[in-house]
């Protein structure tokens, strides 16, 4: 039936389209992988932007700069000094950007789109016009959280979890107006096209499969983008649910969270009510997110390390495994966002032993990329040095969360920049520069040219360089006990001028990283941008690569991936540097030859 | 003005400096019929070596950092459980220090070795069962030793206060903190936010404090309208209000009439002999003020928001939930001036910070702690006066400060 119904899709996409049908609201899944791209660059731009200017306030607290009044303006940054309120409103926005505007609709929202079908040999998604609808919902929720920005109250300004009763009380923070009810309604439709979104990658992945397409012979690709889209269907809703309960809260009078509450003079009647029920809720979310950003991270850089070491990605099974092990398992550590919170210790505890079962699997996959490596023969494109990256970044964050899940540690260390720093190792960085490697790896097949190498390495070392730049000193700063989302560190004076001083010299090589940083995705946006345009035309499989994506007759595919026949699948795929073999590649279409086995 | 232009000046030349390098770039692999797909051997070594230049200037700084920041003048762990904390992180950083080291240098080095070397062919090496047995055991028996040692220093941090234990209550509201001491009988005064007036902005429970509240609730005076105020208002013929006034006095009054119902329910079940409780507590508005060694079970209320009571000098932290008393543990063992003296920094001082977001002066929520030595804070003491305005200290000075020696000198150096 499924593939009766693939030819019915076939069929019907011969007719002319077009310019808005096929640009503007296409059923076709590359285009709708694209305009996901497309979007998060230009979220990620803005989220990169207000990264600077809260750093230059950090680095140099009181002193005027002009490029923060040219941004801001007078309301917010007078005479070029940052007001203290919109601090808390660009890192708010920030880092809501970036976790789910960047790193889950842009790493997810886009290759899940361009892969799944072409990988798996299917003509498109399961469902062209949920897809489309995903796309816009995610257009739709972007843009009304950039208009979240110029609300003359302020954005919301209570964190990127927006705990209540913060976030609950205009009369406790000028962004808790209709800055706070904007964010709602943008993660609202943000939620629903995920939902969606995912539904789609799932029913595609267990319907669609080519002939020969075993489970067991999918790329790992495939398989990090099923286990984030499961991962993703089951834990969303319960946001959803936060939010919602949140937003009665803040319009209809409930007491969901809000117990016994005086606020600007004025005595609330709500009680009864728990701020760490939503605490609970957020977070039921809010770590399995962790992992909708970092596994399609790890999935690409699984196929890009292995394509370029020219060689098998080793322990395809315990790969796997341990994604499906990682995938589980965030179900159940979201507590240790929580350990000082008021809830009961011996939860803590709880939390504390499922947390740290997390280091086994991720251990798991860090060796097997070592081994990947070990006695290959490496090329390194620029997609293969971002996925050398990944795995640096995702060992150098990863075991920071060792001290962070360890309860009594996280005591000290809790809501401090050392969290800080551990989370954009291991989730910012690692995720972004997955992000990189797919979009460099993948480029000739989304636009039939190549990317620059010579700008990708410019841009892969400056990245890298200014990424570490900015957070190993960060580090430093948490143990020293600094707490987050503090305007300026001037209280330090107060009691320890000394250590007020060691802070501001770790901020200020902390900012002028990641300005350089920030300079370095200049590299990026040229090469990206001149390149759709401009760049060499790219040959059918620029990196003799096994994957099905490469084996379509055109480098970039029309409606409907394959002309005529669907590709039929005979060995897994990575069957690189095979012994007895020609090439040191052989295509998953090639048939097994007589008593090869297959792996 | 002219700085602005500047800036935009720097990014368009920026841009066009790049343009022009791609040219050059496009123009000589036409020359040279280069293709981007293929990475020649000259990019290929430049990238391997840089993977171990890289890593080199990665542990240099990284050793810099440690050296030159290591604690950012932190200083040791100031209370007993802190001590502990300490140790435990000492342990962990070193674990997880080696693995930063062996793993990052394992990914750098393979990068740089194994990098295409012309009639090299990779080796075809899919699985090793017994290998990815070893790294998936191992992990998991270092896991379980910090599991272990995690989760008994956690248990001990966490654990109820026994009766040994100074009770004192930390109050947060935007945007600052109040102590209140429990006095001679240690027992802390109960509370009730609806009380909260004015006069008593704590909310503490006594006869007297209950009928205020219930007299402002039902009455009112100029400047807090009570249930017969808006009343009247409401009814008051001569008032012209617009509708939106109107609704908005409706709304107050029938909250009004519903917290006055609550007060009147606590009005009469109130004893009386709760007073005392109260009575001799004493609250301390500028600093937290500690005995040395003295075991105290801090308990934290919020008025408005979450806030983070963190003590990092303590290694002590705890959220503040409007609705719900949390608590934690603390036995100062340093004085303020044994740490000034550890620390070699006369201006030292502890501090008791704000630790989660909670509005716009957030990062201006502080309260200074100071530890004394018995002597000092008995004379502290004697400034102070209790709930109900009588003297803190009233009984034999003598003998308190023999027993304040008593607990200080169970924690002195050896």
């Amino acid at each position: 039936m499924a593939a009766a119904a693939q030819e019915a899709i076939h069929e019907h996409d011969h007719h002319e389209e077009s310019f808005v049908s096929k640009y503007i609201f296409s059923y076709d899944h590359k285009i709708i992988g694209k305009q996901f791209l497309i979007t998060a660059i230009f979220m990620g731009l803005v989220g990169m932007m207000l990264s600077v200017f809260f750093r230059i306030q950090l680095a140099w607290p009181g002193e005027s700069s002009d490029i923060l009044n040219m941004f801001l303006g007078d309301r917010w940054a007078p005479d070029g000094i940052l007001n203290q309120d919109m601090y808390l409103g660009i890192v708010t926005i920030h880092g809501t950007i970036m976790v789910f505007f960047v790193l889950t609709g842009g790493l997810s929202g886009t290759f899940s789109n361009i892969l799944i079908p072409l990988q798996l040999g299917a003509r498109d998604m399961a469902s062209g016009f949920i897809n489309m609808m995903s796309a816009w919902l995610f257009n739709i929720s972007s843009v009304i959280m950039l208009v979240s920005l110029f609300v003359e109250s302020g954005p919301a300004m209570s964190g990127w979890t927006v705990y209540p009763p913060l976030s609950a009380l205009p009369q406790a923070v000028s962004g808790s107006g209709l800055g706070m009810t904007l964010w709602l309604i943008s993660l609202t439709i943000f939620i629903a096209s995920s939902l969606i979104g995912s539904l789609n990658y799932i029913a595609t992945i267990i319907n669609l499969r080519t002939k020969g397409m075993h489970m067991t012979r999918m790329p790992l690709t495939i398989w990090s983008f099923l286990i984030t889209a499961i991962v993703g269907v089951l834990s969303f809703p319960v946001l959803l649910a936060a939010a919602l309960l949140l937003f009665m809260d803040r319009v209809l009078g409930t007491s969901f969270y809000l117990s016994e509450i005086i606020v600007g003079g004025e005595m609330l009647d709500n009680v009864g009510g728990s701020p760490i029920l939503y605490q609970h809720l957020f977070w039921f979310l809010g770590h399995p997110e962790v992992y909708i950003v970092l596994l399609p991270a790890l999935g690409i850089s699984s196929e890009v390390i292995s394509t370029n070491s020219r060689k098998p990605i080793f322990g395809y099974r315990a790969m796997i495994g341990s994604l499906l092990a990682i995938g589980f398992l965030s179900f159940i550590v979201w507590a240790h966002h929580m350990f000082v919170s008021g809830m009961d210790p011996f939860l803590g505890s709880v939390f504390v032993f499922t947390t740290l079962l997390i280091a086994i699997p991720s251990a798991v996959k860090v060796f097997n990329y070592l081994t990947t490596l070990w006695r290959g023969s490496i090329v390194f494109t620029p997609a293969m040095l971002f996925a050398i990256g990944l795995v640096s970044t995702f060992i150098s964050g990863g075991v920071t969360g060792i001290i962070l899940a360890d309860s009594a540690l996280d005591i000290q260390v809790h809501d401090t920049y050392f969290v800080v720093a551990h989370f954009h190792v291991v989730m910012g960085l690692s995720a972004i520069f997955g992000m990189f490697a797919g979009v460099y790896h993948w480029f000739p097949k989304m636009y039939g040219r190549m990317m620059n190498n010579r700008l990708g390495y410019a841009h892969f070392w400056t990245t890298i360089v200014s990424g570490y730049g900015v957070f190993l000193p960060m580090h430093f700063v948490g143990i020293g006990g600094t707490p987050r989302r503090y305007y300026d560190n001037s209280i330090f004076d107060t009691f320890n001028p000394t250590a007020g001083e060691m802070i501001l010299d770790l901020n200020i090589i902390i900012t002028v990283f990641a300005i350089i940083g920030a300079f370095g995705q200049v590299f990026f946006f040229f090469n990206f941008f001149y390149s759709i345009f401009r760049g060499p035309k790219a040959p059918l499989n620029p990196w003799r690569s096994n994957t099905l994506e490469w084996t379509t007759p055109t480098i970039v595919p029309g409606h409907g991936n394959w002309p005529g026949e669907l590709p039929e699948v005979h060995r897994w795929p990575y069957d690189y540097s095979k012994p007895g073999a020609d090439e040191d590649f052989i295509p998953q279409t090639v048939p097994l030859k007589e008593g090869e086995e297959e792996h | 003005m002219g700085n602005k232009l500047v800036i935009i000046l720097v990014i368009v030349f920026g841009v066009l400096a790049i343009a022009q390098l791609v040219r050059v770039s496009e123009l000589t692999a036409k020359a040279t019929k280069r293709k981007e797909e293929e990475i020649p051997e000259n990019e290929n070594k430049f990238n391997a070596n840089m993977m171990l230049i890289f890593m080199i200037a990665l542990y240099v700084s990284f050793i810099w950092l440690m050296l030159k920041y290591g604690y950012v003048d932190l200083g040791p762990a100031a209370s007993a459980h802190g001590q502990e904390i300490d140790w435990l992180f000492d342990l962990n950083w070193i674990i997880i220090i080696s693995v930063f080291f062996l793993t990052n240098s394992l990914l750098f080095i393979f990068a740089w070795k194994y990098s295409r070397k012309p009639g090299v062919k990779a080796y075809y090496y899919a699985h090793n069962n017994k290998l990815e047995m070893v790294w998936t055991v191992i992990p998991a028996a270092v896991l379980s030793v910090i599991i272990i040692f995690g989760l008994k220093t956690w248990n001990e941090a966490t654990s109820k206060a026994g009766s040994e234990y100074e009770d004192i209550e930390i109050f947060s509201y935007q945007f600052g903190w109040t102590a209140r001491y429990s006095g001679m009988n240690n027992e802390l005064g109960k509370f009730d936010y609806k009380l909260t007036t004015a006069e008593n902005p704590y909310g503490i429970m006594t006869k007297n404090n209950i009928e205020r509240s219930l007299f402002l609730m039902k009455v009112g005076e100029p400047g807090q309208n009570g249930v017969e105020m808006l009343e009247k208002q409401l009814n008051d013929r001569n008032l012209a209000l617009s509708s939106k006034d109107r609704k908005k006095l409706e709304v107050e009054l029938g909250r009004k009439e519903r917290m006055s119902r609550l007060l009147e329910a606590m009005s009469i079940t109130y004893a009386d002999s709760l007073d005392e409780l109260a009575n001799d507590d004493v609250i301390v508005e500028d600093s937290l003020v500690l005995l040395k060694g003295q075991k105290y079970n801090f308990s934290f209320r919020a008025k408005d928001v979450i806030h983070s009571a963190y003590f990092p000098h303590f290694r002590a932290q705890m959220n503040t939930v409007p609705g719900l008393t949390t608590y934690f543990k603390i036995q100062p063992i340093y004085s303020s001036d044994d740490m000034k003296r550890k620390l070699n920094n006369p201006e030292f001082e502890y501090a008791l910070l704000c630790n989660k977001i909670c509005g716009g002066s957030h990062y201006k929520m502080k309260m200074s702690i100071k530890v004394l030595e018995p002597k000092e804070y008995l004379e502290w003491q004697k400034t102070k006066a209790t709930y109900d305005g009588t003297p803190w200290i009233k009984g034999n000075e003598e003998k308190l400060l023999e027993y304040y020696e008593s607990i200080t000198s169970r924690v002195q150096e050896n």
